[in-house]
Order: structure tokens, then C-alpha cells, then sequence
């Protein structure tokens, strides 16, 4: 299980990486293998605002869906439309081509709050659960 | 009578197997005290030859349509069932098998069901069709439930000349999501829906408007007029429709619906006393992944041959669970089978053929009667092959005398409009001869 | 090997049925209709003959798995045998030939097979009276949490918004939750059956009803089920009985009994109805007193010397169908029970739990049990060791199981045990056939550890081999012209 060192990660296996002043964010290699082949992912639009924890959007597999939580709060400045045509990029390469939103924080030192590589991987060893 | 396979010895080794005496040691966690009330009062049990005997005999204290000559309507129809249908439900791989979540040992009722899909699919010129519906009442309500997610608004607005059953049991299911329904006048001189009512009730909290065509009483609906009025309100079209029809009325989706519904009981399958039936749902491709019920897709398999299997199933309760689409698992896949089967058998033409006698009938019927003047046609609306007629009583007593004569007429419509109490609905298709129509027109003088 | 569609199959100009020549001097459809209305072509359906159409359903028919032809021990589907007579009944043109609106007069045969059925189903339910309308399980549920709705608004605590739900319920039950307006609250399971204290701290005055089914998903009998009972009542909330799983019970129990107070049937379940693929089903609702007035309307009545509909009970939750529910499948149920009578019942829940039973107690060597028994009618296997040794899933051995001629069991549900197999082997299985699918499965089983390839790659048997599912919910291609 690929968990890069210079990622953050929210319990709810997202995971977050600084990208200038957006903070770009996607599902885990260990979300994307819990669900399974990914089907369809519900994104949100440009411009909405979302706080830290909230739903932005949802990811579906064959057998299972998931509600995808903001792990920073702020504004959604890109959505990768990609996505739409080829969910399964997520399952190929979660933490690149598999970025999902990226969002305008309103506090730049929220993303310093989530967890590192280390301590996610604990929490993945330890079954994962919210 | 009874099913079960074991032999004394059979039993007897199996509880040695487990290291008990009686399987009555297996039912200890349950508490003696309920087993003490635990055995019911029933009758029986039966032999074959007692039982068959027993419901032939309550069988026979009911009038089914080989004794009553049918021109009742309202949702359940008279239609020609061809052998071929009745012979593929009652094979026992198609009755007998389970919900086919496991496909590669299920592609035959699978690709059955992808077939029947395709087939609503044609008659309604819509993109998308599940797998069935319990029945075209329940199919409303679930189609206002899609218009009102769709569109994120809480009120809906339908034809008071749309099947009352299915306005109630629509009603049922939107009350208790907190989704209101309006109705909708119709016009008391045509029979159709009230267009300048339903202009007039429109509003930007409106997510859907639902007419059935032909409606309720048969009457033809401009359909492409509720589409705009619907469509300028930012709400979406439901036409509810009788499938048989569809071999010569134009398709939904030709004249702006955005989801089309119906009963599908006239597609192979017998009356039943009202069940099952089968809810045909079908829709624009928007609003496919929030169809409820089955679907059925088509794919391929690991050495790239073609392969259905079922999908969207996120969409279901299995997965999705307190907030799937719907909260529908079992529904009418035999009846589907029934009504693909019967569309097959027809073709388009053997569709369009039974479509038009029942209109020709129809409108002969009400030609003989309007000759005899007595049971005058209530509306003035243009019908397909179904009327009302007022027959200047409480019509309720008139369907008994009729139906004690061997003709079976209605529903009275009392119940549910009380202005229309003295009248009944009639209907013909292409099972009626003219004998019949004359039988009747003779027993509505007496 | 895929079978072409109807669509392919058709030729211009085939024909099948044909209505017979109409026999009314006629004006011509065009002349009747107006204009705006027709449409401008046929219908494009497909143009088949007769022998074409039996053959193409005959050779479907060969690539559906189905119980006739082979074991299904799917959990809590309670795939049994069908019998035949009951075919033969519903056929019967004095059942099938009935018009919903034929006046009740002439139908007293069929109003007192529904009032008769809905008793007999009253009496095994141990409740006080029932409704044939819901025409699915799922529409019971519905039914019933609707009816609790009713209830508690009618006296005034609308407040009553949560409905409790084991975390291993049927998904239906959450989902009929929500279509009731009502939020559902999940409580975790404690070695399988319900954990006391967490149902305790989930109640609330703002609790409608707790949804259970006894047996549970696990075949676990809730050993604690009249505790349970006694404090949710104290908390003011109603109990809803999922009856799923009653073939486990028959004769040893009834929910009424256990203190429920309302409960759905699934005919096509424990009444040995045919499933159909997918329906029809029935699932009626039988309740107690305090909750009769809320079922849904009509219903049969007795009125001098014969029956009738009554159309006005005032606090009915209103229609959950067109007419009366399933009625053929109805039928079939009353004169399933019929054949029985009680004793025959209790047999069926005994066959049905010495069936599960044997079963787990020779399959325990080689999966893992995660509870203990004994089991009731059901029982819930995991394949969680073999996936940690040899990465071999239950998914895996469910397609495997295919090449064996034995449909699956249901996997990955309930969703508390990992790598899950539920398994309802029912009373109509010989132990014969048990022996064979024991045998079969510890073959799997060494299979996983020799050859896991074969088993990831199952089935090899089939017509089709492992089937894309994410490719078709990807790219859905619904119909034969998408």
C-alpha cells in the first residue's frame, strides 16, 4: 500500500498535498482498493464552498459507495473532469492522475492539522475506521 | 402434503453428526416461554387431491372472464394472451430462478431482461428503462420521487384525470417524504386536463407535472402542451401510459416527457384480481443513475465476449442502504419476461393490429349506444379505447345488474369523483366481437 | 456462448401472432384519431417468428441457474422447492381470469381466500390481523414503519423521527426507513446478536421503532429478545419484525409472541412462491391491535352471510398498490400452508434448522464459523483465513462454486463479517445433496491453497466467464441501440 511521505491525510482516507496556494486532494491507495473498481464519482462545481469535514462529493464502485469529506475547508477552485469519462484513473494512480478537487483553503494552516504518512499508516494497520 | 427430501436415516445421522437426540435441542436459545403459544391454529394440512379440490371449489364461486364477457377497464385489461407467452413464464429455469446477482450463471433471464428494457425502451422513445416496477401506480410515485431529487424542489402537480389508484398510492409514497401533490383539474365538457389550471399552478418550487394519456377516462391529453407549460416552469414532464397504445400513439419522448411510466399488465399478463402486475419506468438519460429498481447492462466478459449483468448498483438499497434511490429489491422480473415475450410475439405490426381493433371496437360500441341513446358518452374529448358513459343512475348498481347478465362494465367512478357518480367507465379491445358489443348494448335496455 | 438478441434474430416481415380480422364495419384508425396524436411509424420492435421466439427462450432458459435445476443456498432468500399444485391453482381461470373491479358479489371466492390468508398468515405471525397489499418485502417494511409513523402521530409525538437498525439488517430496512421521512440509526452487533447496551443508549424519546428480524442475517436467535422487547416498549418506541426469516421459526416462536408489534411475510420466501428472477413477490403485513387501524385500505370485511371491500377506514396509511397485492402469489401461499397445516410448518423450521446446522458443523473444519451455534435456518461462514494464507476471496469460492453446478451463496453481506458467506441451505435439500456441496466446498478449499489462480479467474464452466461488472456500470449500454 503506497502512502507518499509528502502527503497529509485525513482519517476518512483522503489525502491532501499543497500545490502552491491550493490544496489538491484525492482517496488513498487503501480507499481506492477497499472499494474496489471505481464507477462513477459525483464531484462538486467550481466556486462551492466547503468546511473542513464536510461531504463534497461521493465515489461509487461496483458494490459499495462513499461519501468524499473536504480535508481542509475553503473553496473548490478545479475539479478533474477527467474523472467523469475514467473513474478507474483512481484506482490506477490515486495520489497523481487521480486528484479530485482542489481546494482554495480559507486557513492555510488547517492542512497542518491531518495526519502524516506515518501516522495514517498506523491508522490504516488498525483497520481504517473513522 | 409436504417437500422435505429426508429419510428417517437420513435425519437420524445427521443429528448424530451434530451430537444431539432431538432436533428440538437446535431450538434452545429460544425461550420456553414462547415456544409454549408457538404452535399455530391452522387448518390442514391437505393432500394434493384435497387441496386441488378445495380451491377449485372457491375458485368456482368467482365470475372470471370466461364467464363475463369484459368491457371493464380502469387500469387491468381484456387482452388476447398469446400461447407462446404463457409457455416461456412457466418454464422452471425463468420462474424458479433467483435475482441474478451472480451473472455468468444467469445471462439467459439477464439478457431477457436487457431485451425487455430494449423493448420499453422503443415503445416509449425513451433512452434509459429498468427491469420493472411493482406496478404503474407505484412507478408514479417513484417517478415524481426522481423529478423531485432531479430538480431539488418539493411539490409536484397531477391530472385529477390520472388513474386514481395510482394518485393515491403516488400519494402514499411522496406524503411520507414530504414531497406535496397538487391535482389538477380536468375540464368537465372534454374529459381532459385543465391546461389553463395547470398553467396557472405553476411555480418555481414545482419539480414535476404528471398527466396519463389516454387518461383516466380515456380521453386523449395534449401532451405536448404539458411538456412546455412543464418545461418553462423548470419542472420536469411524467407521462403515464398505456403500453399497448403505444403501437399507434406517438412516443413519449417524441412529445417532451422527461420520465414515462405505466402499467404493463396489458403485455402478457392475465388480470389476476388486480396482481401482480408489472411497473414499466423509463426516463431521459440525466437522470440514469437515479432510475430505482433493476438494470440490467450490457458488457463483456474476461475473454471480451458479450455479457449482461446487472448495474448502477450503487443506485440500489444492497449497496446504497439508507440512502439508496428506492427501497425496492424483489419486483415483477416474470411479469417483464411476460410482457417482452408478448411485445416479440406482436411485433410492431401484431401491436399496431390489436391496438386499432380495440379502437375500432371501442368506437363502435359507442356508436351503437349513442344509437340507442342509453348510455350517452360523458366527455366530448377525442378517446383511444376507453369512455365514459352516464347512465342516469348511481352507476355502482348498474355494474351489478350488467355483470349478473354476464357483462362486466366499469369501474363506477362514484368512489372516486363524486360528481361522476352515474358513471362508468367502458372499454374495448381486440378480444371483443361484435356479438359482444351487441350483447351489451342490448343489456344496458334491460 | 452469447446468444443473439430478438433484435438480431429479426428479419422484415416476420410474423407471430396476428389478431384476428376485425368483424366491425370500421372507420380506419387515421379517421378516429386525430392526426397529432399517432405516430409517425411503427414501433421498431423486433420481427420474429414463433419457432424463433421458443427457441431463443429455450436456449436463455439454459443459462439461467434456477432451483429447480440445482442448490441454491443463498442466505435469507430461502430458495425452496416450488411445488407444482401450486402452479396448477393459480392457473386456474377462477383465479387468474379475475378482473380487480368484477363486483365483490361474484368474486366471494376470492375475497375469502384473502380474508382466509390474511388470518391464517395473523395466526403464525401471532398478531391480530393483516394486509395482502404490499406487493414485495421491501413495500411491507415500508408499510409497516409507515404504520408506526401513523401511530405515534395520532397520539402526538411526531417528535418520533429515528427508526434503530441493527448494523446487519437487509439493506431494505434503512432504505424503507427513509422513504417513511425518518432517519435511520445503526447500532453495532455484540458476537452477532444485538449489544443491549448500545440499543439502550440509541433510545430516545425520539425514537419511532426498532426494525429487527430473530433469527438475524447471522442465524443467530436473539436469545434476549423478550429484554429487548421490554425496553424499547419502555422507551416509548414500537417494534418492526422483518420476517425474512421466519422458515427458521415456525412452530417454535411467533413475533407477535416476542412482543412485536407489527411484521412483514415474504410469500416468495417462506411460502415457497416462485421467485421469478426478480418477482413477483408478496409481502404482507400482519400487526396488533393498536396498529390495525392504520393498515392499508381496502380491506376485506364480512358483511351478512358473504364478504366485501371496505373502503373507509379513516386512519389507513392510504395504497401501496394498484388493487390488492400479489394476489396470484397470494394463491399460491395460502395453499402452500394449507397442504402443511401447522405440524407440517413446525417440520419445514425443523428440516430447515437441522439442515443449517449439519452444514456448519462439517464445514467448520474448514472455514472459519466467527459464532457460535446453534444456528437457525441460516448460518454465516467466512473465508477470512483462507484470504489471509492464499489471498483467495469469498467472491472467489462463490465463482468457483459456479463450476460445481451449485449456485453461490450470498457473500459479502452481512457486512459485520469480512469475506462473508451466508448460507440458507432450506428444507427441501437432501442430505444427500448437503453431503455433495460439503464435499464440493472443502474441494475449494484446497483449491485456494494449490491453485488460487483458478479460483480468481472462476468461473470456467460457464457460458460467460467472469463478468466485467465495472465496465458495465462505467459505460452503461442499456439497451440493444445504446
Amino acid at each position: 500500500m503506497e502512502t507518499p511521505h509528502d502527503l497529509r491525510y485525513a482519517e476518512t482516507h483522503e489525502w491532501a498535498r499543497q500545490d502552491g496556494d491550493l490544496v489538491r486532494v484525492g482517496v488513498t491507495d487503501f480507499a481506492q482498493e477497499q472499494l474496489g473498481d471505481i464507477v462513477f464519482l459525483d464531484l462538486p462545481e467550481v466556486g462551492r464552498v466547503v468546511t473542513r469535514g464536510e461531504g463534497f462529493g461521493i465515489v461509487e464502485s461496483v458494490k459499495a459507495v462513499d461519501d468524499l469529506h473536504a480535508p481542509v475547508g475553503g473553496e473548490i477552485a478545479e475539479v478533474n473532469g477527467d474523472l467523469l469519462d475514467q473513474p478507474e484513473v483512481v484506482n490506477e494512480d490515486p495520489y497523481r492522475r487521480g486528484w479530485m478537487v482542489a481546494i482554495r483553503p480559507s486557513d492555510p494552516e488547517e492542512i497542518e492539522a491531518l495526519m502524516d504518512a506515518p501516522a495514517y499508516q498506523k491508522h490504516c494497520e488498525e483497520g481504517g475506521t473513522a | 402434503m409436504n417437500y422435505l427430501p429426508h429419510s428417517e436415516s437420513d435425519w437420524a445421522a445427521m443429528l448424530a453428526a451434530l451430537g444431539i437426540d432431538s432436533v428440538g435441542e437446535l431450538f434452545r436459545d429460544i425461550p420456553a416461554q414462547l415456544r409454549e403459544t408457538a404452535m399455530p391454529d391452522l387448518p390442514g394440512p391437505m393432500a394434493e387431491a384435497e387441496l386441488l379440490r378445495h380451491l377449485q371449489d372457491l375458485a368456482g364461486r368467482n365470475s372470471s372472464l370466461d364467464e363475463l364477457v369484459c368491457f371493464a377497464g380502469g387500469g387491468v385489461y381484456d387482452r388476447f394472451i398469446p400461447s407462446i407467452v404463457l409457455d416461456v413464464i412457466s418454464r422452471p429455469e425463468f420462474k424458479t430462478g433467483y435475482t441474478p446477482y451472480q451473472p455468468e450463471a444467469s445471462q439467459g433471464i439477464l439478457q431477457a431482461l436487457f431485451e425487455y428494457q430494449s423493448m420499453v425502451c422503443e415503445l416509449t422513445g425513451m433512452p434509459v428503462a429498468n427491469a420493472s416496477l411493482y406496478d404503474g401506480a407505484s412507478a408514479l410515485g417513484e417517478a415524481i420521487l426522481v423529478a423531485a431529487a432531479e430538480r431539488k424542489r418539493p411539490r409536484a402537480l397531477v391530472s385529477r384525470a390520472l388513474s386514481p389508484n395510482a394518485r393515491r398510492v403516488a400519494r402514499t409514497y411522496c406524503d411520507a417524504m414530504g414531497i406535496a401533490i397538487a391535482e389538477v383539474p380536468y375540464v368537465a365538457e372534454t374529459g381532459q386536463t385543465d391546461m389553463d389550471a395547470l398553467r396557472a399552478a405553476m411555480g418555481d418550487d414545482l419539480c414535476g407535472v404528471a398527466l396519463q394519456q389516454p387518461n383516466y377516462f380515456g380521453v386523449l391529453e395534449n401532451m405536448r402542451l404539458a411538456a412546455e407549460a412543464a418545461h418553462a416552469a423548470g419542472a420536469l414532464l411524467v407521462a403515464s401510459v398505456e403500453p399497448i397504445s403505444l403501437g399507434l400513439l406517438e412516443a413519449p419522448g417524441r412529445y417532451g416527457a422527461d420520465i414515462v411510466v405505466g402499467e404493463g399488465q396489458p403485455l402478457g399478463l392475465p388480470p389476476g384480481y388486480g396482481g401482480p402486475l408489472l411497473g414499466i419506468f423509463a426516463c431521459r438519460h440525466e437522470m440514469m443513475r437515479r432510475v430505482p429498481g433493476r438494470i440490467v447492462g450490457e458488457t463483456v466478459d474476461a475473454d471480451g465476449r458479450r455479457a449482461y449483468c446487472l448495474t448502477l448498483q450503487a443506485r440500489e438499497q444492497h449497496v446504497r442502504r439508507e440512502r439508496a434511490t428506492s427501497n425496492i429489491c424483489t419486483s415483477e422480473s416474470l411479469c417483464a419476461l411476460a410482457a417482452a415475450v408478448y411485445l416479440a410475439a406482436l411485433g410492431p405490426e401484431g401491436l399496431c393490429e390489436v391496438a386499432a381493433q380495440g379502437v375500432q371496437q371501442a368506437h363502435f360500441l359507442l356508436e351503437r349506444l349513442s344509437e340507442r341513446g342509453t348510455a350517452p358518452r360523458r366527455f366530448a374529448g377525442a378517446f383511444f379505447n376507453e369512455f365514459v358513459v352516464d347512465v342516469g343512475q348511481p352507476a355502482d348498481g348498474v355494474v351489478c345488474r350488467l355483470a349478473e347478465q354476464g357483462y362486466l362494465v366499469g369501474p363506477a367512478l362514484g368512489r372516486e369523483y363524486p360528481e361522476l357518480e352515474d358513471c362508468l367507465l367502458l372499454v374495448a379491445t381486440e378480444q371483443r366481437t361484435r356479438a359482444d358489443i351487441e350483447g351489451l348494448v342490448a343489456a344496458f335496455e334491460t | 456462448m452469447p446468444q443473439p438478441t430478438l433484435l438480431e434474430l429479426s428479419r422484415a416481415g416476420k410474423r407471430c401472432t396476428r389478431a384476428p380480422a376485425g368483424d366491425v364495419s370500421s372507420r380506419g384508425v387515421t379517421e378516429l384519431i386525430p392526426a397529432e396524436h399517432l405516430r409517425a411509424d411503427p414501433p421498431r420492435l423486433p420481427e420474429v417468428s414463433e419457432p424463433e421466439i421458443a427457441r431463443h427462450y429455450a436456449l436463455l432458459a439454459r443459462d439461467t441457474f434456477n432451483i429447480e435445476a440445482g442448490f441454491y443456498p443463498l442466505g435469507s432468500c430461502t430458495m425452496k422447492y416450488n411445488p407444482k399444485v401450486n402452479e396448477r391453482i393459480a392457473a386456474m381461470p377462477g383465479w387468474a381470469l379475475l378482473h380487480p373491479d368484477t363486483p365483490p358479489g361474484q368474486v366471494q371466492g376470492a375475497l375469502r381466500l384473502i380474508l382466509e390468508l390474511e388470518r391464517l398468515l395473523a395466526e403464525l405471525g401471532g398478531m391480530d390481523a393483516a394486509s395482502l397489499q404490499p406487493p414485495a418485502g421491501a413495500s411491507g417494511e415500508f408499510c409497516c414503519v409507515r404504520m408506526f409513523r401513523a401511530y405515534h402521530e395520532s397520539r402526538g409525538e411526531a417528535r418520533r423521527t429515528r427508526v434503530i437498525v441493527p448494523d446487519s439488517a437487509h439493506g431494505t430496512n434503512p432504505a424503507s426507513v427513509s422513504r417513511c421521512g425518518y432517519v435511520a440509526t445503526s447500532i453495532r452487533s455484540d458476537g452477532g446478536r444485538v449489544d443491549s447496551a448500545e440499543l439502550r443508549g440509541a433510545l430516545g424519546d425520539d425514537v419511532a421503532g426498532v426494525m429487527l428480524t430473530n433469527p438475524n442475517t447471522l442465524g443467530l436467535f436473539e436469545i434476549d429478545i423478550l429484554g429487548i422487547v421490554e425496553t424499547v416498549h419502555d422507551a416509548g418506541a414500537l417494534l418492526y419484525y422483518d420476517g425474512a426469516n421466519m422458515n427458521a421459526i415456525m412452530g417454535y416462536a411467533r413475533p407477535g409472541d416476542m412482543g412485536f408489534d407489527a411484521m412483514h411475510f415474504n410469500l416468495h420466501k417462506t411460502f415457497a412462491t416462485p421467485h421469478g428472477g426478480g418477482g413477483p413477490g408478496s409481502g404482507p403485513v400482519a400487526v396488533k391491535e393498536h396498529l390495525t387501524p392504520f393498515l392499508p385500505v381496502p380491506r376485506v370485511v364480512e358483511r351478512g352471510e358473504g364478504y366485501d371491500w371496505d373502503w373507509s377506514p379513516p386512519k389507513s396509511i392510504g395504497r401501496v398498490h394498484s388493487y390488492f397485492g400479489s394476489f396470484l402469489v397470494a394463491v399460491r401461499a395460502y395453499a402452500y400452508i394449507l397442504a402443511h397445516g401447522a405440524e407440517g410448518l413446525q417440520r419445514v423450521s425443523e428440516a430447515a434448522v437441522l439442515n443449517a446446522n449439519y452444514m456448519a458443523e462439517r464445514l467448520r473444519a474448514v472455514y472459519d464459523l466467527p459464532h457460535a451455534g446453534p444456528f437457525m435456518h441460516e448460518c454465516v461462514l467466512s473465508a477470512q483465513s483462507i484470504y489471509r494464507d492464499t489471498g483467495v476471496r469469498a467472491l472467489d469460492i462463490a465463482k468457483r462454486l459456479i463450476d460445481y453446478g451449485i449456485h453461490p451463496p450470498t457473500v459479502c453481506f452481512p457486512l459485520i463479517v469480512k469475506e462473508a458467506m451466508m448460507i440458507e441451505p432450506t428444507e427441501t435439500e437432501s442430505k444427500q445433496t448437503l453431503d455433495h456441496f460439503i464435499e464440493v466446498m472443502q474441494t475449494i478449499a484446497q483449491e485456494a491453497r494449490s491453485s488460487p489462480e483458478l479460483l480468481h479467474e472462476a468461473p470456467h464452466e460457464t457460458p460467460v466467464r467472469r463478468v466485467d461488472e465495472a465496465a458495465a456500470a462505467r459505460h452503461p449500454k442499456l439497451t440493444w441501440n445504446a
